[in-house]
């Protein structure tokens, strides 16, 4: 049982603050409670704090939209604070696109797919970088929040709160293209805002330590991740995950049976050295 | 020989950053587009009643979130966010008289809870005070052919149902010849007071509506600055605003035998 909790425990606390944000969301509007009100595009934390989604602020600028006040408080309040706990910690602890995904990996491994396919993906995980740029584009030639009308994420998360209409499809699709077309292929690959938050996560305070010393090479992390390029110092280096793309999920601290992988609070001064600081583990 | 040789060498850095470029070009060309085309599908649709408030269309449709604070804001469950399926621009808060109209609170909830503007609340302000009627959500239209009061029968549902009653709407009585004995009680709606609540439209006693809200841009002409009410003196400054802009022919230079049989040889 201690092993268990030991191998799942930032899985299942991941879970628990999905589905928390979403019922919280969901009671907001359906029971009138006012911890959260709104969606993942913006909210309003107990009436009071508004939290704004900035890669959407950014959309509204380049539709030619004037930003209110309101709002880019609301983008300063979610910058900040995924700028100090890492960008795509938004990815694997709030998003509810996650969940599908995670899924659909899980199956994909069980079904043998991954063995089908090799390990070799057929696709960039730059694309989202591509997508971020071409939605800023769209909008600002459309005058339209370009990425917003088709966000399965917003599709996704408003449909649970809002009603879903035919958002289920939009699930479905996100669902089969991971398990058959592209291993993470949505999260680790195409999705534009997992893109932005990669940039705005560069440089945050969290990030997870690799200590070279203890790694006995079983690589079961990079099998693990997500986004398994960030790994790249593991058996060679100890030094932090510096890359925004680490989503902060915590698989592979969790999977590391020789405690060779740790959080860490980011040390800002010789994380270059490579020198692992005994302070911060 | 040699041909062949040098097919077989591996790409040059240099080259292959370039095809990669070209390919990320041409992919981002081709989703862009794409996209583009879906983009401009799903915003056309203009059938639609938006909170008081809101921006222009155009406006609305670059600075609405989509968060739904409006739609959780408004006590009367009125307002709802477009889903996928809907046909209607996804996310973005509408309302539909006939099953829930706008009752027209006066302090106006759904507004100031609006994080980007989308809803103006400067656009419902009388001297510092919120004021519901000067909302344009859209406007009431009668089709006379439907409408019951119209045949002659006494009916005033959507007059009694108007929150601002006998200014948007009112009833004009007219002899029925018909009959010769009764009178027509015709509603008849003000397109400068109507808000567009629908408030008319979800008490309209006929089995579809006979009087219904349509945004104003779809329901409303312009008649351009080129016709002024001379005998209104506010109407008759928009001549000072009117953009010049004069059509002119150009005289024709041929002699007019010529010019009035022109073109008739391929008659005959």
């Amino acid at each position: 049982m201690e092993t268990l909790w030991n191998n799942y425990r930032y899985l299942v606390l991941r879970r628990v603050t999905q589905l928390t944000l979403l019922v919280l969301y969901f009671g907001g509007n359906a029971w009138g409670w006012s911890i959260l009100r709104g969606n993942l595009s913006s909210s309003l934390f107990l009436d009071v704090v508004p939290m704004s989604d900035p890669y959407a602020a950014l959309q509204m600028l380049a539709a030619g939209a004037v930003l209110a006040t309101d709002l880019l408080i609301g983008v300063a309040v979610v910058t900040i604070f995924y700028m100090l706990i890492g960008g795509r910690a938004f990815c694997s602890w709030v998003c509810p696109v996650n969940m599908i995904t995670d899924a659909a990996n899980f199956l994909r491994e069980k079904l043998g797919i991954n063995r089908v396919q090799g390990l070799k993906q057929p696709a960039s995980r730059k694309i989202r970088y591509w997508v971020l740029v071409l939605g800023l584009i769209i909008s600002a030639v459309m005058g339209v929040t370009a990425f917003e009308f088709i966000s399965p994420i917003s599709m996704v998360h408003r449909g649970i709160v809002f009603g879903l209409g035919f958002g289920w499809a939009a699930m479905l699709v996100i669902f089969l293209f991971d398990l058959f077309v592209l291993k993470d292929g949505w999260c680790g690959h195409i999705c534009p805002l997992g893109g932005f938050y990669s940039l705005i996560g560069r440089f945050s305070l969290i990030k997870v330590h690799h200590d070279e010393a203890k790694c006995t090479l079983c690589m079961k992390c990079k099998v693990v991740c997500p986004e398994h390029q960030v790994l790249h110092m593991v058996g060679k280096q100890s030094a932090p995950v510096l890359s925004g793309e680490c989503t902060n999920c915590a698989r592979c601290i969790e999977v590391c049976d020789d405690d060779a992988l740790e959080f860490s609070i980011r040390k800002l001064v010789n994380y270059k050295t490579g020198v692992r600081d005994e302070n911060n583990q | 020989m040699s041909e062949n040789t040098q097919r077989k060498e591996p790409l040059t850095d240099r080259r292959k950053f370039i095809l990669n470029m070209a390919r990320g070009i041409g992919l981002a060309t081709l989703g862009g587009f794409i996209w583009s085309a879906y983009v401009d599908e799903v915003t056309a649709s203009t059938l639609l009643l938006r909170p008081p408030g809101a921006l222009d269309e155009a406006d609305f449709l670059s600075t609405c979130i989509k968060c739904g604070l409006c739609v959780e804001a408004c006590p009367f469950d009125t307002l709802f966010l477009a889903k996928p399926g809907d046909n209607k621009p996804v996310g973005t808060p509408y309302f539909t008289p006939r099953e829930v109209p706008c009752y027209m609170c006066t302090d106006i909830p759904c507004v100031p809870v609006c994080p980007t503007g989308a809803l103006d609340e400067q656009s419902l302000m009388t001297e510092g005070k919120f004021d519901i009627n000067k909302a344009e959500m859209g406007v009431a239209v009668i089709d006379a052919h439907s409408c019951i009061a119209f045949w002659g029968i006494q009916c005033d549902a959507c007059y009694r149902a108007c929150p601002i009653l006998g200014t948007a709407i009112t009833i004009e009585y007219s002899k029925n010849e018909r009959t010769g004995k009764h009178a027509f009680m015709k509603p008849v709606v003000h397109a400068d007071v109507c808000t567009g609540c629908g408030m008319c439209e979800l008490a309209c006693v006929t089995e579809k509506a006979s009087i219904f809200v349509l945004p104003k841009e779809v329901a409303m002409g312009r008649a351009g600055d080129h016709y002024i009410k001379g005998w209104d003196k506010e109407d008759d400054k928009r001549v000072r605003d009117a953009e010049a802009k004069t059509t002119k022919t150009e005289l024709s230079k041929k002699p007019a035998i010529d010019s009035l049989n022109e073109g008739l040889e391929d008659l005959y």
